[in-house]
């Protein structure tokens, strides 16, 4: 991947005795779409305060284009787009006109900030409720008004606390595959934080897992699996007709095999590596009729379960 | 290319100066407070009218300012509204400032801007001073207007600047106000009790400071037999106590300014009173004399703004 983009190093935040972040170091690098991922109070979005300059942080550092955060927050705002969760607009203004206004504190000169808030309201597909309040926007269109209120100053990285949250499954695909877009045709580095794991998972090139204020993993959901999983047994199910303990037992000699399962009807057999070749070579064998067979994989669910759910970590 | 660019925007700080003008000027609240106000003082003004043969027949100087400072014995005159109404007028327009963005979480949004963040306190500040600044200058130039049509007779100059610095005189006290409500706007996160604490500054400072001075003065009071120099020492003290009250320093002000034949606002010794000569001071002189309480007010107001600004910076911008 080309240069860095957000290097945050040593960051810690304490509040109190509470430490909300603890010790973390990322890099996150130009054109990529990366997804901070964790629980409610890991510390996400105040993660993303201290790289907006907006809180301090305890002790480390963060650089954002390569500008100091805490020295320069004014630098880094002019660069940086952000969309908070639950982002608040002037309800009894229009579209529009809380747009315009963003435009216009970022010294954007009236003609160009006009035509940037057509073309952008287009986009997010607004045009029609542009002079309509914002006060009787839906919670969806609050989203879209936001990027594109976000997307006004021509960021060089935008930042999305939760930016799917609370919106319908049609909305969070249509969102997501603007902000993919925008990634991928315009370059933009996107930093986007959620405890969605699916979402998170289509359209992020790298996540990183953040529980109780620390980094556990870094890395596209396919390494992390690896990664996490080490020493795991591979899980394969499969389903035959019949069922037979002949099976079971022919099976469970196999090398590499640690236990086999029964579980609806399928089986559920745990080995150190992959041999799914070797047992459909041995169902074959029996002449058995295979209806199922899939080899489990660990997606941001299972990883997710692992640590915010399973109690420690692993 | 880029300089020329620059040049033609507005500078962000002004951009926001004129989105809360026309915020405040929108509003409901103003509308409210605007229609109380100025029906008060229409309804002062008539009573000073009707009151002001009588009065001018007592003292035939400065007739114009008598339109302010007369009353008819049914309502209040008009200095006296302003001293009451005026910090109502600023905890109106100031105590949401902070909060309901906050709540609306659009602070977080606007703070993310490239902005510096001591601009959006100062541009509420500028905004609503700017809107109490325009109110009163149009109200006390409505009330010479209306005592130029009633009166038949032109203000003199003198009178002039004089109404024009209590006019500045009001916008600082209402500006002391506005910023103890800004204060409580950023201190609290509930608009309704930023207000509410606003409201009970004040009714203490309008009722009860004076009682809770009574209670002093007749506890610390000399009795028995006292020289004049102990005399004057409690008065004096008293005195200061009372000043500590912002209205009781924009009452000074306002009577020194609007009646010139005020000679001093401390305390006269009878020696002192017998010498002297009663006559109009020139504004020169009233403007010297109410320069301690200018000058109190505007240092108040400071305080306030300077604690709502470390408030402001320590905290923390989350949204919502």
């Amino acid at each position: 991947m080309s240069e860095p983009i957000i290097e945050l190093a040593g960051l810690t935040k304490k509040y109190g005795d509470k430490t909300a972040v603890d010790q973390l170091t990322l890099t996150i690098y130009k054109g990529e779409v990366f997804g901070l991922l964790g629980p409610n109070g890991a510390g996400k979005s105040t993660t993303i305060l201290m790289m907006l300059g907006l809180s301090e942080p305890t002790s480390g550092s963060v650089r954002v284009c390569g500008i100091d955060s805490t020295r320069q927050p004014i630098h880094v705002k002019k660069k940086v787009g952000y969309l908070p969760d639950d982002v608040g607009f002037y309800e009894d203004r229009t579209g529009m006109e809380n747009i315009l206004y963003t435009a216009y504190l970022n010294r954007i000169p009236k003609p160009e900030a006009e035509r940037r808030a057509k073309e952008l309201l287009e986009r997010v597909g607004l045009t029609d409720a542009a002079h309509q309040k914002v006060g009787t926007y839906s919670r969806g269109m609050r989203q879209r008004l936001g990027l594109a209120d976000v997307l006004i100053k021509r960021p060089e990285v935008i930042v999305l606390d939760e930016p799917t949250l609370g919106i319908d499954p049609k909305g969070v695909k249509e969102l997501l595959e603007l902000i993919r877009t925008l990634s991928k045709v315009e370059g933009l580095t996107v930093l986007l934080s959620s405890h969605h794991l699916h979402q998170v998972q289509q359209i992020c090139d790298r996540v990183g897992l953040f529980v109780q204020g620390r980094l556990l993993a870094v890395g596209d959901v396919q390494s992390l699996s690896e990664q996490l999983f080490a020493g795991e047994p591979t899980v394969i199910e499969l389903g035959v007709d019949p069922l037979e303990d002949q099976l079971i037992s022919a099976l469970s000699k196999m090398d590499g095999v640690r236990n086999i399962e029964q579980k609806n009807g399928l089986l559920e057999i745990r080995c150190d590596t992959d041999i799914t070749t070797a047992l459909l070579d041995k169902v074959r064998d029996m002449k058995l009729s295979l209806y199922h067979l899939t080899r489990k994989q660990y997606g941001l669910d299972e990883i997710y379960h692992r640590y915010f759910e399973g109690g420690e970590p692993a | 290319m880029t300089e020329q660019k620059q040049e033609k925007t507005t500078h962000p700080f002004w951009v926001m100066v004129q989105k809360e003008m026309s915020d405040q000027i929108r509003s409901w609240r103003f509308l409210i407070l605007l229609a109380i106000i100025v029906l008060t003082c229409i309804g002062s003004i008539y009573g000073a009218l009707n009151n002001i043969r009588q009065a001018v027949s007592d003292d035939s100087d400065f007739i114009f300012l008598k339109l302010f400072t007369t009353s008819d014995g049914t309502l209040p005159s008009f200095f006296t509204f302003v001293n009451f109404l005026g910090p109502l007028l600023g905890i109106g327009l100031g105590f949401d400032a902070i909060n309901s963005e906050r709540n609306k979480g659009t602070l977080s949004r606007i703070m993310s801007q490239p902005i510096h963040r001591d601009s959006v306190l100062n541009a509420k500040f500028t905004a609503s001073i700017i809107v109490i600044a325009i109110l009163f200058f149009s109200l006390s130039f409505l009330v010479m207007g209306m005592g130029l049509i009633t009166l038949g007779i032109p203000p003199t100059p003198q009178e002039f600047w004089r109404v024009v610095f209590y006019t500045l005189v009001s916008i600082f006290y209402v500006a002391f106000w506005l910023n103890l409500s800004i204060l409580f706007s950023v201190r609290f996160r509930q608009p309704a009790t930023s207000a509410l604490s606003g409201i009970a500054v004040w009714l203490f400072f309008s009722v009860f400071y004076g009682m809770i001075l009574n209670l002093i003065a007749r506890a610390i009071a000399p009795s028995g037999q006292t020289t004049v120099d102990e005399y004057i020492r409690f008065q004096e003290l008293m005195l200061g106590l009372q000043r500590l009250s912002p209205s009781t320093l924009f009452g000074e002000a306002t009577t020194t300014l609007l009646m010139p034949s005020v000679p001093t606002l401390g305390f006269l010794t009878q020696e002192q009173a017998y010498r002297y000569i009663p006559s109009p001071l020139p504004i020169s002189q009233s403007l010297i004399l109410v320069w301690p309480q200018l000058t109190g007010m505007v240092a108040a107001t400071l305080i306030c703004f300077a604690v709502s600004y470390v408030l402001f910076m320590r905290q923390e911008i989350r949204s919502r």
